[in-house]
């Protein structure tokens, strides 16, 4: 993948925020954030994804000044932070539960903002009627936010943190109390705002479809380190360890030991006998154990001898979950029972019985050899 | 069965045995409530509204006169105040002076004392010798009277006494703010300037309450503050340090505190110890011991209902405002303050009404000229036997705790009164 996806500013190669070194601890024996270096780029959309208690929304809180780094420093825009208060960061955040202020309009909401930051206020009203304008909420000024749809609150808070134009947006699960279909069409809706702006967005999710929909990058958080920064294709794609593998879409997973390691293949010994080939991601020595990641639409049924997979097993059916677009199948194979088989509608058209023993394949380069988490 | 004939009235019928059907379902939730709360509304009408109401009306009554000497009452209610009675009036007078009750002559004769003082032993003599004055030709029964005391041939008594002849009267209310009909003309006079003390009262109750309730506020503030914010275990501890005075007897802490300031009290001798002071300070007895007992006495009321509402605010909306440009006091200003005010407001009138009607102790920490309201009622109820003045103060106190209910409803509105 290449930076298609930034929308960089020109001239300005600095990155936008810089985390150096930056650890976090709560209590003084845990830490929540170890040893975080990262950079935000000027323009681009940033999520920081993971697990609760992965550190991400600390991440966040620190960029914001909610919360101090215990060591390290976070650069924003070539200034150290260390010394700045959160009022004089010019960093707008949309929260989870939006805090909006119950006793102000909506009208009020945006202005108050824009009158701590010294703006005229003729400029207030233009600026309010364009960020309005843009979150489709025109004429809803004097609603309060009691009045407004969950959707529409939110839309309000998205407004807030964008009329007083800040250097950089931070969105810390904005659209978790939403119902699906809304998310998703907050989802897109926020993409194009950014696509639009071009201001940066930094933006906390555990949720995985969100990051992949809207993300230039996403960096995977867990248990305080960041195990892959990366686009979401070569994310999904080429996850680099078993956490990444397992947190980012769904993945067939088989333990083994690591027999033999030959250029851009090796072999790994499952415990049920089965020696599988695979591509040496993030693996030890020979000898040591191996996690097999396999994406379940990589995987080919009953593949003939035109198909070029490289690995076939002979595997029990177990169960069929008609899913509309596709068929789930789980078989039993290599000493897995919950191996996954994704079948696209119209692919062959075959139906199994449960119980039933059939032939499963896959090329050798699909199959990971990661880390055994 | 009953289905088949449920659907055969329904059909026959067009639907109003179903609405009746249902007003009878209603009509017995109706009793089930009514009679839940009817012992509480029974005790309520019962123990509170018609006592208030019984006693309220005597500060409207003026009854004495008309109970002892009534025919008396009616024909000095027709005179017009215009030099002396008629000579028939003044008979009447003496004789139902000699055949009037002893208790009810009593009564009398202390609320014409009331006018003017004096009048009781003035009265008494003339009683004693009413017989005589009966058997007197009618165009001598005035030296009859001047001749028992001189005083009689003073009109005011005489107009003394047709101002008490009438049984409804606006002389007790008028009394409690200071002012009285002028016996001429029957204009609307302040009293003079020795008696005059209720209004100077009502001023500083209203000055004492408000005081206590600034300084309930704005100690309060903070400890409502640290308790909505502080993390659960510390901030139950610091509750339980809060209700602790609450659970404890109001005398007691009025004592404790008496005891605290005295002059040879803790706070003087640990002052004077530590060398803030030299001579002990005067911390008691006065308005300032008023001061703080009531302070301290009435903060948990100033401190819970804030406490309630800002553990309802959001705490994000600090940080929000932070991230949208406003230093802390601007935030506090602008996000925090706004959304407790329901909380200021249910805080500062219960205060404030409960200040109003402060009787213990005002009277126990203050010096004589900090007495309020209540301390009056009390002295005339008690100690003065004068219920219709006790009732007067009473009324001007309920009216002036509802004017600040109104007020408060006004401009905050009750809907947002939250007590826990």
């Amino acid at each position: 993948m290449t930076d298609s996806g930034h929308n960089r500013v020109a001239g300005a190669n600095e990155p936008l925020v810089r985390f150096e070194n930056v650890q976090k601890t709560y209590d003084g024996e845990i830490l929540v954030v170890k040893d975080l270096n990262l950079d935000v780029e000027r323009g681009e959309f940033l999520t920081l994804l993971g697990p609760s208690g992965s550190g991400k929304t600390t991440t966040l809180m620190m960029l914001a000044g909610f919360e101090s780094a215990t060591h390290g420093d976070i650069i924003l825009d070539g200034k150290s932070l260390k010394t700045v208060p959160p009022h004089k960061r010019n960093i707008g955040m949309v929260f989870q539960n939006y805090a909006l202020f119950p006793h102000m309009t909506v009208h009020e909401n945006l202005a108050f903002p824009l009158q701590c930051h010294g703006v005229d206020k003729s400029e207030q009203e233009s600026k309010i009627d364009a960020a309005l304008a843009m979150v489709e909420l025109t004429g809803f000024e004097r609603r309060r936010p009691g009045q407004l749809s969950g959707g529409q609150q939110q839309r309000v808070a998205l407004a807030r943190a964008l009329v007083f134009q800040p250097q950089i947006v931070l969105m810390d699960e904005p659209l978790g109390a939403l119902d699906k279909q809304l998310r998703e069409q907050m989802q897109i809706e926020m993409k194009h705002i950014h696509e639009n702006l071009g201001l940066t967005f930094v933006y906390v999710t555990h949720d995985q479809s969100e990051a992949l929909t809207m993300s230039n990058r996403i960096a995977v958080f867990n248990d305080g380190i960041i195990q892959q920064l990366d686009d979401p294709e070569t994310l999904y794609e080429k996850p680099k360890n078993a956490f990444v593998a397992e947190f980012i879409g769904e993945n067939n997973q088989l333990l083994g030991t690591v027999k033999d390691v030959s250029g851009d293949r090796c072999t790994v010994e499952l415990a049920s006998g089965e020696i599988i080939k695979a591509l040496p991601v993030n693996i030890g020595g020979v000898g040591e154990k191996s996690m097999l990641s396999l994406r379940p639409e990589v995987i080919t049924v009953e593949p003939g001898s035109d198909n070029s997979c490289d690995d076939i097993h002979t595997a029990t059916v177990r169960e069929l979950i008609y899913m509309g677009d596709h068929t789930r199948v789980r078989v039993e194979t290599c000493g897995n029972e919950d191996f996954v088989i994704k079948m696209p509608r119209g692919s062959g058209g075959r139906s199994f019985d449960v119980g039933q023993d059939i032939k499963i394949g896959w090329h050798s380069q699909d199959c990971r050899a990661l880390d055994a988490a | 069965m009953a289905s088949t004939a449920e659907t055969d009235v329904m059909m026959a019928a067009d639907g109003v045995p179903l609405k009746i059907k249902l007003r009878r379902a209603e009509r017995m939730r109706k009793i089930w409530a009514l009679g839940l709360i009817a012992p509480l509304f029974i005790f309520i009408v019962g123990g509170f509204i018609v006592p208030i109401i019984s006693l309220m009306t005597l500060s409207v009554e003026d009854p004495e006169l008309n109970e002892a000497l009534p025919r008396t009452a009616e024909i000095f209610s027709q005179w017009d105040g215009e030099g002396y009675p008629s000579e028939e009036a003044m008979l009447v007078f003496a004789e139902e002076l000699s055949t009037a009750d002893r208790g009810e002559f009593g009564r009398v004769s202390k609320r014409l004392n009331y006018d003017i003082s004096g009048f009781k032993s003035m009265l008494k003599a003339t009683a004693r010798a009413s017989d005589e004055l009966t058997l007197l030709p009618a165009d001598q029964i005035l030296q009859g009277f001047i001749d028992i005391d001189d005083d009689w041939e003073d009109q005011a008594y005489w107009r003394a006494i047709k101002g008490a002849s009438s049984a409804y009267s606006d002389y007790y209310m008028l009394w409690a703010v200071d002012l009285k009909r002028d016996g001429e003309t029957g204009e609307i006079i302040s009293v003079d300037e020795g008696r005059a003390v209720y209004v100077e009262v009502l001023i500083r109750t209203i000055e004492i309450s408000f005081a206590v309730t600034i300084l309930c506020f704005l100690m309060g503030l903070p400890i409502a503050y640290l308790l909505a914010t502080l993390p659960t275990a510390k901030s139950n501890l610091l509750l339980i340090l809060v209700l602790l005075p609450f659970w404890t007897s109001l005398l007691v802490r009025t004592t404790s505190w008496l005891v605290l300031l005295q002059n040879e009290g803790l706070v003087n001798d640990l002052g004077i110890w530590i060398g803030l002071w030299n001579e002990p300070l005067e911390l008691v007895r006065n308005r300032l011991g008023v001061y703080i007992a009531m302070t301290h006495i009435l903060l948990p009321f100033m401190v819970l209902p804030m406490f309630s509402v800002m553990k309802s605010i959001n705490p994000w909306h600090m940080r929000a405002a932070a991230s949208l440009g406003a230093p802390g006091w601007k935030a506090f200003l602008k996000v925090y303050m706004p959304q407790c005010m329901p909380g200021v407001g249910a805080g500062t009138l219960l205060v404030f009404i409960l200040s109003l009607g402060y009787y213990i102790t005002p009277a126990l920490v203050g010096g004589p000229d900090d007495q309020m309201i209540s301390y009056w009622i009390v002295q005339n109820m008690g100690r003065n036997a004068n219920w219709g003045l006790g009732a007067a103060l009473s009324l001007i106190l309920l009216v002036l705790t509802m004017v600040m209910f109104f007020i408060y409803n006004r401009f905050v509105g009750i809907d947002n009164l939250k007590v826990n």
